[in-house]
Formats: C-alpha cells, sequence, structure tokens
C-alpha cells in the first residue's frame, strides 16, 4: 500500500489521540518499557488539555530524567542533585500565579534531596511534586536507592539489601502524607491502562488544587526499571506488582475530604 | 609494617582504574568507606561492595556525599582508616567536610575522579578542573596532599601511598584521578601483602593523664588516639587547644591554623613526588599530570624529531608543590608548557614559581576530551619563538 493510499485514508479518519502539542517531536531515549515516558506524557498531556502550558514551569531533576527537558515543552529548569523541590520554592514564591511542579526519581528525592523534600512539604509549597520511584538508581547504573527493596539484588548491594547494612526501604510519600503542609498525597503506577488513566487524573486535580493555593500535591509514581532490574518490560511490570505493591502500594494516602 | 595479606589480591589483573583504586584502599587496609554513587567514580564502591564482606570491611551507600564525607570522620575517631569516593558535583558537596578532617587532623582519604564541570557539567567525560578546588575548595587556611596518578597500576600504587601519608601527617589527603584514568583498562600487578608498606596510625601509648591531643612532635605531627580507648579525647571543628577543647581566640588561631600550614610546607621534601625525563639541558619543559602526561608524550617526541631539546616533569603529587625543582628549572629553560584539561589551573603555579625567569604557556582544554598531542607539540614550538 502506497503512501498516498494511507494518507488519503487518514484524511478521512477523526484524530481521537495524538501527541500532545506540550511534548516536543522527539523520540524517547527512554530504555524500552520505562515508565518514565509515560509519566512524562500525561503530565504533558495534563498540561495540554488544561490550556495552561505559557504559564507551567516544571523542574527536572539529576538521574534518567535529567533529559526530560529534551520532551517536555514547556519552561523548564534542571536544578542540582536532589535540590528540585528547592528549585521549584524559588520559582514559585516569585511567580505565584503559575503552576510549577518539580519532577524527581527515588536517588533524587528520598535520598540526597530529603532535607529538601521534607522541608518542601512542611513549608506547604504550592507545588506539585512528582516522584517517579523504581527502587534504583538508572542512570549510573543500577546501584541500590533508599526505596530497593530488602534482598534485592543491586551493583552496591550484590548479595541483596539488607536491614543490617542499608537498614529499610524508606517511604518518603508516607513520610509527607503527616506533615500538615502537604494538601494532597497520593501513590500511582502507570504499568496498565487504567493505572496511567488514574495517575492522569491525580495530575489533573494537583493542577487544581494548586491553583486553588491549597498547598504542597505530592504524587509518587511507582515505576519500573527493566535494565536496572536485568528484566524484559514485561516481567518488571508483573515483578512491579508482586513486590513494590505490597510495600507501596497504590491509592491517596492523603486526599481532600 | 607491611599489609595484611588478607586484603591483598596479589598477582596480574586487567582492571580499570577505578578498580585499582578499590583494590589499593583494601591493601592499604582502608576498612570503612561511605559513598554516594556519582559518574565517573561509582566502580569505586561497587567494588568496595563486592570485596569488603570478604575482608571484615564496612561499607555504607549514604544519602548524599555531604553524609558520606563526615561519616567517614566518624570511622577515623573509630579507629578505622576510611575513606570517601566521588567526582564533581559531589567532591564539591564534600568541601566543608575537607577542613573538617585538616582542623581536626584526621587522616582520611577522599577519592575525586575527575569529570567537566562546572555543575552537572559532563558527567562521563574528563577534565582536571578539580585541581585548585582541590587547594583550596573548603573555606579558611590549612595545607593539603594530593597525588595524581595517570595508569590504573600508578591508581593502585598511589591509593597506598594516600592513605600512608594521611597516618604519617594525619591529614585528609586527596586522590585526584580522572576520567580516563578511572576508566581505563590496563595490567595492574598487586605485589605479595609483605612487599607493600603500610604506614600505621601514629597512636600515643602513654599514660592518659598526660596525653594531649594535639600536642606535635618535632615534625608537628600530634600523636592520636581513637575513641573509646578511655582517653576522653574531645574532638571539635571550633579552633582548639592542644588539648582539643575550643579555644577562641586570635591567639590559638594562629598557632593552630599556623601549625595545619607548616605541617605540610615543611614536610614537603618528603611529601612531593615528580618524574622527570630529559630535563637535563633542556631548552623547553613540559609539565604535566594525571592523563595529560600520557597526551604530552607524542608531543615531545614529534618536538625532539626536529631537534628541539624538550624535558617532561610530570607531578605525580601534585599538592604540595615541587616550588623549588620548578624554580631551579625556570632558570635554566627559554619555556615551560603546561598542557591540562582545565583553562589555567596548576599552570598559574607553575608560573608563580618560575618568577619570570621562563615564559609559561598553558595549553588549555576545557575538558570532555584530552589533548590533541599536535595541539601541544605545536605550543611546544611556539613557546620557543
Amino acid at each position: 500500500m502506497g503512501q498516498d493510499v494511507v494518507d488519503a485514508a487518514l484524511e478521512q479518519m477523526e484524530c481521537v489521540y495524538a501527541r500532545p502539542d506540550t511534548l516536543t517531536d522527539t523520540r524517547f531515549h527512554y530504555c524500552p518499557g520505562c515508565g518514565h515516558s509515560v509519566v512524562h506524557r500525561v503530565i504533558m498531556e495534563v498540561v495540554q488539555e488544561a490550556g495552561i502550558r505559557e504559564q507551567t514551569i516544571g523542574v527536572a531533576p539529576v538521574g534518567c530524567s535529567v533529559f526530560a527537558y529534551n520532551y517536555m515543552d514547556v519552561d523548564m529548569q534542571e536544578a542540582a542533585h536532589g535540590r528540585a523541590s528547592a528549585v521549584a520554592t524559588g520559582i514559585k514564591r516569585v511567580l505565584p500565579d503559575r503552576f510549577v511542579f518539580s519532577y524527581q526519581g527515588d536517588g533524587d528525592l528520598a535520598a540526597i534531596g530529603t532535607a529538601e523534600t521534607i522541608h518542601t512539604c512542611n513549608r506547604g509549597e504550592n507545588i506539585l511534586m512528582v516522584f517517579v520511584n523504581n527502587a534504583i538508581y538508572g542512570m549510573t547504573g543500577g546501584q541500590m536507592a533508599p526505596t530497593t527493596l530488602l534482598g534485592m539484588k543491586t551493583s552496591t548491594s550484590p548479595a541483596g539489601r539488607t536491614v543490617e547494612t542499608a537498614g529499610f526501604p524508606l517511604k518518603i510519600t508516607e513520610m509527607v502524607a503527616m506533615l500538615p503542609g502537604t494538601y494532597y498525597v497520593t501513590r500511582q503506577s502507570v504499568h496498565t491502562p487504567n493505572a496511567v488513566r488514574q495517575l492522569k487524573k491525580a495530575i489533573t486535580k494537583s493542577f487544581q488544587y494548586q491553583k486553588e493555593r491549597k498547598g504542597t500535591c505530592f504524587i509518587e509514581v511507582v515505576s519500573n526499571c527493566p535494565s536496572g532490574w536485568k528484566m524484559t518490560p514485561v516481567q518488571s511490570n508483573a515483578w512491579l506488582v508482586e513486590n513494590m505493591f505490597p510495600l507501596y502500594p497504590p491509592g491517596d494516602i492523603k486526599a481532600p475530604k | 609494617m607491611t599489609a595484611d595479606p588478607r586484603g591483598v589480591l596479589t598477582g596480574p589483573h586487567f582492571i580499570d582504574g577505578d578498580h585499582a583504586c578499590s583494590e589499593g584502599a583494601i591493601a592499604a587496609g582502608c576498612r570503612f568507606v561511605a559513598g554516594y554513587p556519582i559518574t565517573p567514580s561509582t566502580e569505586v564502591v561497587e567494588r568496595i561492595a563486592l570485596r569488603f564482606p570478604f575482608v571484615g570491611g564496612v561499607f555504607i551507600q549514604m544519602e548524599d556525599e555531604i553524609a558520606s564525607s563526615i561519616a567517614i570522620q566518624g570511622a577515623v575517631w573509630g579507629g578505622k582508616k576510611a575513606m570517601t569516593v566521588t567526582s564533581g558535583p559531589g567532591f564539591s558537596l564534600m568541601m566543608e567536610h575537607i577542613g573538617y578532617a585538616a582542623m581536626t587532623e584526621a587522616p582520611c582519604v577522599f577519592v575525586d575522579v575527575q569529570r567537566a564541570g562546572p555543575s552537572t557539567g559532563l558527567p562521563t567525560q574528563p577534565a582536571q578542573g578539580d585541581m585548585m578546588q582541590a587547594r583550596w575548595g573548603s573555606h579558611g587556611d590549612y595545607g593539603i596532599i594530593a597525588l595524581s596518578p595517570n595508569s590504573p597500576q600508578e591508581s593502585f600504587d598511589l591509593t597506598i601511598r594516600a592513605f600512608n601519608l594521611a597516618e604519617q601527617y594525619r591529614t585528609p589527603v586527596l586522590l585526584m584521578l580522572d576520567e580516563c584514568v578511572g576508566h581505563m583498562t590496563e595490567r595492574v600487578l598487586i605485589p605479595p601483602a609483605d612487599r607493600i608498606e603500610i604506614t600505621e596510625r601514629r597512636l600515643y601509648r602513654g599514660p592518659k593523664d598526660d596525653f594531649l591531643l594535639y600536642k606535635p612532635d618535632e615534625d608537628l605531627v600530634p600523636s592520636m588516639v581513637s575513641a573509646g580507648d578511655g582517653y576522653r579525647i574531645h574532638v571539635t571543628g571550633l579552633t582548639h587547644d592542644e588539648r582539643g577543647y575550643p579555644a577562641m581566640t586570635a591567639g590559638a588561631q594562629d598557632k593552630k591554623v599556623r601549625r595545619l600550614v607548616e605541617k605540610i610546607r615543611r614536610n614537603s621534601p618528603d611529601i612531593v613526588d615528580f618524574r622527570e625525563e630529559g630535563t637535563e639541558g633542556a631548552e623547553v619543559i613540559v609539565v604535566s599530570y594525571g592523563i595529560t602526561s600520557r597526551t604530552a608524550i607524542p608531543a615531545i617526541q614529534m618536538a625532539r624529531r626536529e631537534g628541539i631539546r624538550v624535558g617532561h616533569l610530570r607531578l605525580v603529587v601534585v599538592w604540595p608543590f615541587p616550588e623549588e625543582r620548578i624554580r631551579e628549572l625556570a632558570r635554566k629553560v627559554t619555556s615551560i608548557v603546561v598542557p591540562e584539561l582545565n583553562l589555567g589551573q596548576m599552570s598559574l603555579e607553575v608560573e608563580r614559581c618560575s618568577g619570570g625567569a621562563a615564559r609559561v604557556v598553558q595549553v588549555g582544554h576545557a575538558g570532555g576530551g584530552v589533548h590533541n598531542p599536535h595541539d601541544i607539540y605545536v605550543a611546544i614550538k611556539k613557546s620557543l619563538r
């Protein structure tokens, strides 16, 4: 079938699903099956649909998603490792009528950035913090993260994570939910289409709450790292359900009544 | 004293500079490492994580470089030889604790596998842009020792020397690799344990009542005890007297800080290490260190083929700087060429020491790769015009 035939057929079809304008045309560089590209897309879909593209400012982290600016076609500032929420605080305080979100992985948000995370939430900054938790340092090649599960093998826990040497997996989302500054704290995932839809709802709500100046919205996305976990994408999603969800169960942790 | 054979993998290995550094640390008796993953230094801690269970060492992956560099300060005062490992942004975060180690005179090793900066820069590419940060990075005055290996073998050898110097002078020692040396894989020969000289801690063994934690010996270095030995020591980053207790006066400050600077300065003849080749009768000298010492060699050969008398001085110990020797050579040559993966750092030191006696030419490179030897060769030729 020639391209002209395809083009003619396409012209007669109604477009029901397209790449949002808020995403650049760049192909995602993430490993096959990685959740980052889905999370990127969902945030940008919400920004597009809410019509807040020119009012939205994102803060990218250090880690795999340091390249977020390659895809998210809104104003972006990369923070030093772990400091995204402090940078977002600075932006939001001087531009209180804009929509500000930070985007961080587990190493960035829950290890080196713990202080900034806790204090941003405690101040109740009117921002959305997106926290992609795949229980590993992906960018540097699969080291143990604060959220790494007990027994999980990584390059810095070669015999599996033990409590004796590395302590317990850090449930930082539950921690920030305890702080009065947070308004909406939820844990989502992107391993099924339905989960993606749920995440989209959570992001939409968060931007609405931000508009109403309710306080910090915090969304953990339990995600995968097929490369770091040394699994196929399908295996990694099954593993996520079996192993990540018991410790990091999806659902709202703190939601307005 | 020689190395504990349980930690020494005697024999030939084909490993990179990062792994050689891990083996050097273990051979030197290091039994505590705290670190945080950061390219291009992560392989050092990965190997430590794998090897430490077999030698009874403690490895902790900390939440960041600030915590890593201060955790080792606790381990040192607990009586262990300790090290932290990082790169670029992590090295910047560690600066306060280099000063803490200098002030408390805690023997420990900081490894910085240099990548291109500033800020996040080029995480996977080489640079030598942290050389002045190594010297002056923490606030206040202090002396410092920094070494610069140019091969995996030297990464092994100099890691051992770093630990030995740290113990001998009760000071933090910085091992300044660059990404090239860290990631280059070559033959590394690990000698038998009884051929590896190890400097043990200068432990005080006298009566408890007489002990002063900061009373210097003749070489300006005080002896040490560990926490838990019953001496009731007090360790602080505040300016302190010989007992180790805060003494907040200009007089105490002068006495303490002057000694911190002097103990390195006065002992520098025993610390400095450089290699010379063809410097006798040379008209131009190339001063280099780390990976740049290897890119300089073809450039020197090119110039020599044209009859130019080129000498090569390679810094193995970068700080303290071999001031005397550079001063001497500057009086004998027309020019000194300094290739480095930054836009002017050690060349400033060469310039200072040559005091105008020789023309100093820096061959700068912002990092992200290494010099094309041809650029160094051109600089050698031009420097003589």
